[in-house]
């Protein structure tokens, strides 16, 4: 079972590498991890994806609340959760028939053209995992030249928040 | 008042009210050195390799409860720390850990004896901290120190870059520490507690089982209450040994791979499991599905990781060993097990630790006569392998703090080290340390370290002349192929001590081993006893792994 977990953490140097190296060192392996500031200085908000059982991730869990810099852990639950990623691809389009078909799918899918010349075309997406991977799917024929995606990030619906102040209710 | 980084290292290790420092000098840390100098209330220890400065370290914070602290410089100073800490993180010990860094400007260059220890080491301590800024040394220092000896105490790590060490700024020791990510849970949920205290009320055939988390919340007094109080027999983990006095008929001794029977039958069959502060390492339980299958586990640990981890908890407790069983024994109700303590009574009569007790001088018998002549009051420091086994069997160890050894990481070479430091934690206690030669050899150099100090200390080593355990686990399950066991060459161990000015015996023969101990108890200096054991001798009773801990080899 696939789990998304929100990690708060200091901003320090050398924070990211020691959660990455406790995921490893107990074999849990990251599907994808996101990292970025959060609306509170010096904090930053991990979104790590990772494939496991309950145990898996209560002891994943736990550990993390073990690293001094960690200030929160959170599993968020994929049904009352918005998730997203963003994915920047290069698609072949060298002849007019190709360039056509590819509009045609960006379009279907609401992504953006954001660069164009006669050879290559590059789309921006957002959208859920399962979205950005059909897009690419579908581009796949046309010619992938490059493919680069963020991991995915995600948020809790309503009104109900992650507060970056320990031990906050929430 | 303005300050170098290093008056302020000095400065905050005296308002830590450390005493002693273990640790060997070098290049980028010799301003900090230099500051120690003129420092005339801490004493420090030159050791001759930093791994022995962490494992002195650690073995005087076994010792006396106090935070160790170590010292070494840059590079391969602190890469040689790098096993101590190890081994100080899996049994959970207290030490704080100062390393020289190259200069701030320097970091990342590849200069001379740079590592990025912080790194390294990520993975062995609980945390750590290269130091950025003179502002902040202070405290980091402090909350180094905080973290180290709160909560479940390890290592922890400051790296001090050469120019912070020179570096000044105003100096002023934080009075108090907001950490708001860092809040160990001491005291148990009540509720939990009370349901710990119904399930003990009503089992029929319930177990304690103590751990090191006895001995580091200091809570061997309120286990005996609990013991006393309820009736309920005691066994303990290799780390545990002491926490409950092994004389006392409630004692089933040690469990697990080299456990007694009585220990291993008791948990096996029994209804209800009272773990504090163990984190059932595989050593203890041998195959997980089998351990304690019948039982209700109640597990209190301050460190909530643990619970769940290994095996399934019905009640758990996260807080102080000590903390929830002071609430657990006022509320407990007392009672009596006579029918199960008739059954573990049987099981001592029908099962005791034997030996073969020939003419040959058994190692087991040695510690038997250790035993006897300290009457059980010495602190025993031991090496890792067959020699430490019968030291945990053959002792019977009754206060805590008396028996200290490497168990998570089973360090060969911790021994001596450790009971350099215990020493010096506890002048005025008799440490002896029982190694081995394999183990011995692996930390040799610190021969000069205890006869430079004149620390009474008593090595005695049981002289196999193989790497015995290993050796055991190749006669048992690779069909007697001694791959590399075999120590050729070992040197003439008495020959050795008195190149450094020590005095040493070396004996093999049973008559010859109670005059021998006495003479090295009243000499009062530095002694060694090389005691050749016959060489194949074997641990047991012994659970082979990933057995059942029923299952042992050596029980007819």
């Amino acid at each position: 079972m696939r789990h998304t977990i929100a990690v708060l953490v200091k901003d320090y140097p050398g924070v990211l590498a020691k959660v990455a190296s406790l995921f490893t060192r107990r074999g849990f392996n990251i599907e994808s991890l996101a990292v970025g500031h959060t609306e509170e200085t010096g904090i930053s908000r991990m979104t790590i994806v990772v494939e496991g059982d309950e145990r898996v991730l209560e002891q994943i869990t736990k550990q993390l609340n073990k690293l001094i810099d960690v200030i929160k852990v959170r599993d968020i639950q994929p049904q009352n959760s918005v998730e997203r990623e963003l994915a920047l691809i290069k698609v072949n389009c060298n002849s007019l028939p190709v360039r056509s078909e590819v509009i045609q799918t960006v379009d279907i899918f609401r992504a953006k053209i954001i660069d164009v010349n006669n050879q290559i075309m590059t789309i921006e997406t957002t959208g859920t995992e399962d979205k950005v991977n059909a897009l690419i799917e579908l581009l796949r024929p046309f010619g992938l030249k490059e493919v680069v995606r963020t991991g995915k990030i995600a948020l809790s619906r309503g009104s109900k928040y992650i507060s970056t102040l320990k031990n906050q209710a929430e | 008042m303005r300050m170098s980084g290093s008056k302020i290292v000095i400065e905050c290790l005296k308002k830590e009210e450390v005493r002693v420092i273990f640790g060997v000098p070098g290049g980028a840390i010799m301003p900090l050195y230099d500051a120690l100098y003129s420092e005339p209330s801490i004493r420090h220890i030159l050791t001759r390799h930093e791994q022995g400065a962490a494992h002195a370290a650690d073995g005087y914070a076994r010792a006396t409860g106090r935070v160790g602290v170590c010292m070494a410089t840059s590079g391969p100073g602190a890469t040689n720390l790098v096993t101590g800490l190890a081994n100080a993180y899996l049994d959970s010990v207290p030490l704080v850990a100062f390393t020289g860094q190259v200069p701030t400007n320097l970091i990342g260059t590849d200069a001379f004896q740079e590592v990025y220890i912080s790194g390294i080491t990520s993975s062995v301590t609980k945390n750590n901290y290269v130091v950025r800024r003179i502002e902040d040394l202070a405290k980091i220092i402090k909350e180094a120190f905080y973290i180290a000896k709160t909560g479940r105490p390890g290592p922890v790590l400051v790296d001090l870059p050469k120019d912070i060490q020179v570096a000044e700024t105003n100096f002023e020791y934080p009075k108090k520490l907001s950490m708001a990510t860092y809040n160990p849970t001491h005291s148990g949920h009540i509720k939990q507690i009370k349901m710990a205290a119904q399930s003990i009320e009503k089992a029929k055939r319930p177990v304690i089982l103590g751990g090191g988390g006895v001995i580091i919340s200091n809570a061997s007094s309120e286990l005996k209450n609990l013991a006393f109080k309820t009736h309920t027999p005691v066994t303990t983990t290799l780390m545990g040994l002491g926490s409950f006095p092994e004389t006392h008929p409630l004692s089933l001794g040690m469990l697990g791979m080299h456990g007694t029977p009585c220990a291993n039958y008791a948990i096996s069959v029994a209804d209800l499991i009272i773990a504090l502060g163990v984190r059932f390492d595989d050593r203890v339980t041998g195959k997980l599905s089998e351990f304690a299958s019948q039982a209700e586990v109640i597990h209190i640990d301050i460190d909530p990781a643990e619970i769940g981890k290994n095996i399934r908890v019905d009640i758990p407790i996260v807080g102080d060993v000590k903390r929830v069983l002071r609430k657990l024994n006022e509320i407990v109700e007392q009672r009596e097990n006579v029918e199960w303590l008739e059954t573990i009574e049987d099981w001592k009569r029908k099962y005791p630790l034997t030996y073969d007790n020939n003419e040959e001088l058994k190692p087991q018998f040695i510690i038997e006569k250790v035993y006897e002549i300290t009457q059980g009051k010495a602190v025993i420091v031991t090496d890792v392998g067959q020699h430490q086994m019968w030291a945990a069997q053959y002792y019977q160890y009754n206060e805590p703090r008396t028996f200290i050894s490497s168990g998570g990481l089973g360090t060969m070479g911790y021994g001596f080290p450790a009971a350099i430091g215990a020493k010096i934690g506890c002048p005025e206690k008799k440490v002896i340390c029982i190694s081995g030669d394999g183990s011995f050899q692996m930390n040799l150099q610190e021969l000069a370290t205890a006869i430079g100090n004149n620390l009474n200390i008593i090595v005695i080593i049981m002289n196999n002349s193989y790497l015995g355990m290993v050796r055991q686990w190749q006669e048992l399950f690779f069909d007697k192929r001694y791959a590399e066991t075999t120590l050729k060459g070992n040197p003439d161990f008495v020959r050795l001590v008195e190149a450094y000015g020590g005095t040493a015996f070396r004996i093999n023969k049973k008559q010859e081993l109670y005059p021998v101990l006495e003479k090295a108890l009243s000499l009062n200096k530095f002694v060694l006893i090389d005691c050749l054991v016959p060489e194949e001798e074997n641990v047991f009773p012994m659970v082979s792994p990933g057995s059942s801990i029923s299952e042992m080899i050596g029980v007819d």
